[in-house]
């Protein structure tokens, strides 16, 4: 028995177990770039309408950092190799996360043990894992591809950006696969994968920003990706070094996961309090422990870097359409006809509301959460109300989101406000209309929050399949429903239709208030289905 | 005395399925009452009405004289409840743990909590994540026992634990009734455990209540096996009430025979002339085994 034995029948559990989930995201990534690719397309047709679009986004440092540096070819390849950037993070994040699901935390479940009682070599979890992630990543390099080969760009730039993007997720599925040794907790090991995705960010964009710095870009592994440069020299020697690395990394963790005892991890580990501080004390003290590690998660991710994207980049683009009269007059038949960076602004915080709600709808699942595992059993069999509790929970489903658009409004407003030039002066002007903008999305956001707390209270069973329906539909009719032409009434079930487009447009607050009713209905509902059941329904 | 527990008819049904079918359950104050039943007879159930979070279909729950389902919250200050798979948080130290639900009863005894620490040989700063099975349970059974309850509802508390913890949970099940004066409902599936702890003892079966009683009365209503040699060959056994399983092979006879027809067939036995007498009163799992066993035409 080789120590690879069984690695075959692991990677088909793999991808029985994710049936869904793959499929899922390899689709999005891979079809990303062509959404992207024939959009730009027909708004920018020739060579130098897309120099002077790249030159507007590479005019700002902020892009320069989320992008990397310029492509030095006009193409139309080269641009959306530079522009779908995003796209290789989110593959190299996917790599992290996917990698440790599939060792660490089934580790830490214990069904690990029983696998490896089976005719299971050392090493094959691990590497079923980095197997099923190389398999999925490939795929999603060839849809990439294809959808840049239908776009009428060269084969060989094609190529190159198909073998970059699954370089993103392959390399950092092994560098997950070495953060997976590390700890015995699944959560740690994310957050070091994480920390290390975040840092190799980091490190490139600091050297494609900073001129003299420029030597920092070699020094990151997500950096590597960037300097394939396809459809601009199609820097092909650069896969060579992803290849030795990637095999660098992947031994290195067949090496430290054959030499450490199952369940355990490298790094010892960490011991809690003895006791219990004196805070410590009640349902919403708790609720805080378990919430604060998304909440904070959220007011990074989205309200810090997400609001300092929005808002730098809301100039650039406002820059842009004074260019580029098609595409003014399409994002004004969407956004009404108020300034173009207005326009920007409003389109960008929408977005983001979206991921909100998201924020909102798993907040307000937790409950449910709590719930299948027994803890809230534990719980409500103290001095503790079944009202009291769930508010414990809900305090983190309307007031996070609340706090993260917040964060977003005031972030974005600083920064366009900065962006805008005459900074003291605008700073004051813009940050109050921005942040309107951002709050004005609560409403829809809560009622999604609320739906779902109607369902835990009144067909727990289902709730969480009702929440990410629902989201999934306002996703649609959001992103697409214009485009498609779908009629009013149908465009009307999501929320967010509903929400007037500030800065820029008027307010109107008849939706918003009636909006909000609806969330205070859909909670009550929810909370008084919730007093009358069975705890726990599992 | 007043009784802890009072239910009596209870019924409750999930959707088709019926768990509880007129269940009866009486535990008087400062008792340790053992609840028995194979998997599935709806001990769980039973448990989960007491604490108010199921509710009851029919018949009626008192509970430290008030309604599980109405007064939940101040009934639950008055008592502490302990499941047979204790989750923990996983970010959140054993310590931590025992102490949130101490306070979310009242009040955490500081010295008990730290004397129980010990004897239970836990590790408090362990993560929940990081405990074993049977950790987890020591802190839950912990948890319970710091706090100062009247009632303390175990819900087979010892899963898991060693034979060594065992000892110790007996132990201080023991005090608690004696020193502190509580009432214990004690579900459980060890025998022994039950044996040594119980004052009374209710054996469910299909969500109905089949016996109740003091494990004496108890034994009074099963069988006692007999192997005796005679000097004669026995007859007329067969024909006496209550007579089980008999074996005769020349002077020597087995027998079950029902406890309250003992005396007679003692009688018969002695008319042949007894050379020697093995009499085994039943065991518990003679008693259980005769409840635990589905009976085939239903």
């Amino acid at each position: 028995m080789s120590a690879f034995t069984g690695t075959g029948a692991l990677a088909r559990l793999i991808v029985r177990r994710d049936r869904v989930l793959l499929p899922i995201w390899m689709l999005l990534l891979g079809i990303l770039p062509l959404s992207l690719a024939s959009g730009t397309a027909q708004l920018f047709k020739t060579d130098a309408e897309r120099q002077g679009y790249i030159d507007d986004l590479g005019g700002s440092p902020l892009l320069l950092l989320f992008y990397g540096t310029k492509p030095s070819d006009p193409s139309l390849g080269a641009l959306i190799f530079w522009r779908s950037a995003t796209g290789i993070v989110i593959l190299a994040l996917i790599g992290v996360l996917f990698v440790i699901r599939h060792t660490r935390a089934e580790e830490e479940a214990g069904r690990r043990e029983l696998i490896g009682a089976g005719v299971v070599g050392r090493h094959a979890p691990v590497a079923a894992a980095l197997v099923t992630m190389t398999g999925a990543s490939l795929i999603v390099g060839a849809l990439v591809a294809l959808g840049m080969i239908s776009q009428d760009t060269p084969a060989s730039g094609a190529a190159a950006m198909g073998i970059a993007w699954a370089s993103a997720g392959i390399l950092f599925g092994a560098i997950g696969a070495i953060t997976a040794q590390l700890s015995e907790g699944a959560g740690a090991a994310r957050g070091i994968g994480i920390a290390i995705l975040g840092a190799s960010f980091g490190v490139r964009g600091a050297g494609d920003v900073a001129g003299g710095l420029s030597w920092l870009s070699w020094v990151s592994p997500l950096g590597w990706i960037y300097q394939v440069h396809a459809y601009a020299g199609d820097h092909w020697w650069v896969f060579g070094l992803i290849a030795v690395a990637t095999a660098a990394f992947a031994l290195l963790s067949l090496r430290l996961s054959a030499r450490r005892d199952v369940g355990a991890g490298l790094l010892p580990p960490s011991l809690g309090p003895a006791s219990a501080a004196a805070s410590l004390s009640g349902p919403l003290a708790l609720a805080w422990r378990l919430h604060r590690g998304s909440l904070y998660g959220w007011l990074c991710g989205l309200g810090i870097v997400g609001g300092l994207l929005f808002g730098g980049v809301a100039k650039a683009s406002a820059d842009l359409l004074a260019d580029n009269e098609q595409l003014k007059e399409i994002l004004e038949r969407i956004g009404g006809a108020s300034g173009a960076s207005d326009v920007f602004l409003a389109g960008t915080l929408g977005f983001g509301a979206i991921a909100v709600a998201a924020y909102g709808i798993s907040a307000a699942l937790r409950m449910r959460t709590e719930e299948a595992a027994l803890r809230s059993e534990a719980l409500l069999a103290t001095g503790v109300s079944r009202l009291r509790w769930a508010a414990s929970h809900l305090v983190f489903a309307f007031l996070g989101p609340t706090a993260v658009m917040l964060v977003t409004g005031l972030t974005a407003g600083l920064f366009y406000g900065a962006s805008t030039g005459e900074v003291g002066r605008e700073v004051g002007r813009e940050v109050p209309r921005v942040m309107a903008g951002a709050l004005v999305q609560l409403p829809a956001i809560w009622v999604l929050a609320a739906l779902t707390v109607a369902m835990f209270g009144l067909m727990p069973g289902r709730a969480a399949a009702i929440g990410w329906a629902a989201l999934s539909v306002c996703v649609v009719l959001g992103q697409i429903g214009a485009v498609l032409r779908l009629s009013q009434p149908l465009l009307d079930v999501s929320p967010f239709t509903h929400i007037p487009h500030v800065p820029g447009g008027p307010v109107t607050a008849a939706p918003l208030l009636t909006l909000t009713a609806l969330t205070v209905l859909l909670v009550v509902a929810g909370l008084a289905g919730f007093r009358r059941r069975s705890v726990p329904v599992t | 005395m007043e009784n802890s527990i009072e239910v009596t008819g209870l019924i409750k049904r999930f959707g088709q399925t019926t768990a509880l079918d007129g269940l009866d359950l009486t535990v008087t104050q400062g008792e340790v009452h053992g609840f028995l039943g194979p998997n599935g007879a709806g001990k769980t159930t039973t448990i989960r009405i007491l604490l108010g979070l199921q509710r009851a279909d029919g018949g009626t729950v008192r509970l430290l004289g008030g309604d599980p389902w109405r007064d939940a919250v101040e009934l639950h200050r008055r008592l502490a409840y302990v499941p047979g798979d204790v989750t923990l948080w996983p970010s959140l130290s054993g310590g931590e743990v025992i102490d949130l639900l101490g306070r979310l009863r009242g009040g955490v005894n500081r010295a008990r909590r730290d004397e129980l620490l010990q004897r239970f040989d836990l590790d408090p700063r362990k993560k929940g994540r990081a405990y074993s099975k049977g950790n987890r349970q020591k802190v839950g059974l912990i948890a319970a026992l710091a706090s100062d309850v009247e009632l303390l509802l175990l819900d087979e508390p010892t899963s898991g634990l060693d034979p060594l913890m065992e000892e110790v949970f007996r132990q201080v099940i023991a005090e608690e009734t004696e020193q502190r004066g509580r009432t214990v409902l004690l579900s459980s599936h060890i025998l022994s455990e039950v044996e040594a702890l119980c004052d009374r003892v209710s054996i469910i079966r299909l969500g109905r209540t089949v016996e109740t009683g003091t494990l004496t009365q108890l034994r009074h209503l099963t069988r006692t096996s007999i192997s005796a040699e005679l000097s004669s060959s026995p007859n007329g056994l067969a024909d006496l009430a209550g007579v089980h399983d008999l074996q005769v092979h020349d002077h020597t006879v087995r027998l079950q025979v029902d406890s309250a027809q003992l005396d007679t067939v003692l009688r018969q036995l002695t008319s042949h002339g007894v050379r020697s007498l093995v009499s085994q009163p039943p065991t518990l799992e003679e008693l259980f085994l005769r409840h635990y066993e589905t009976e085939p035409s239903k």
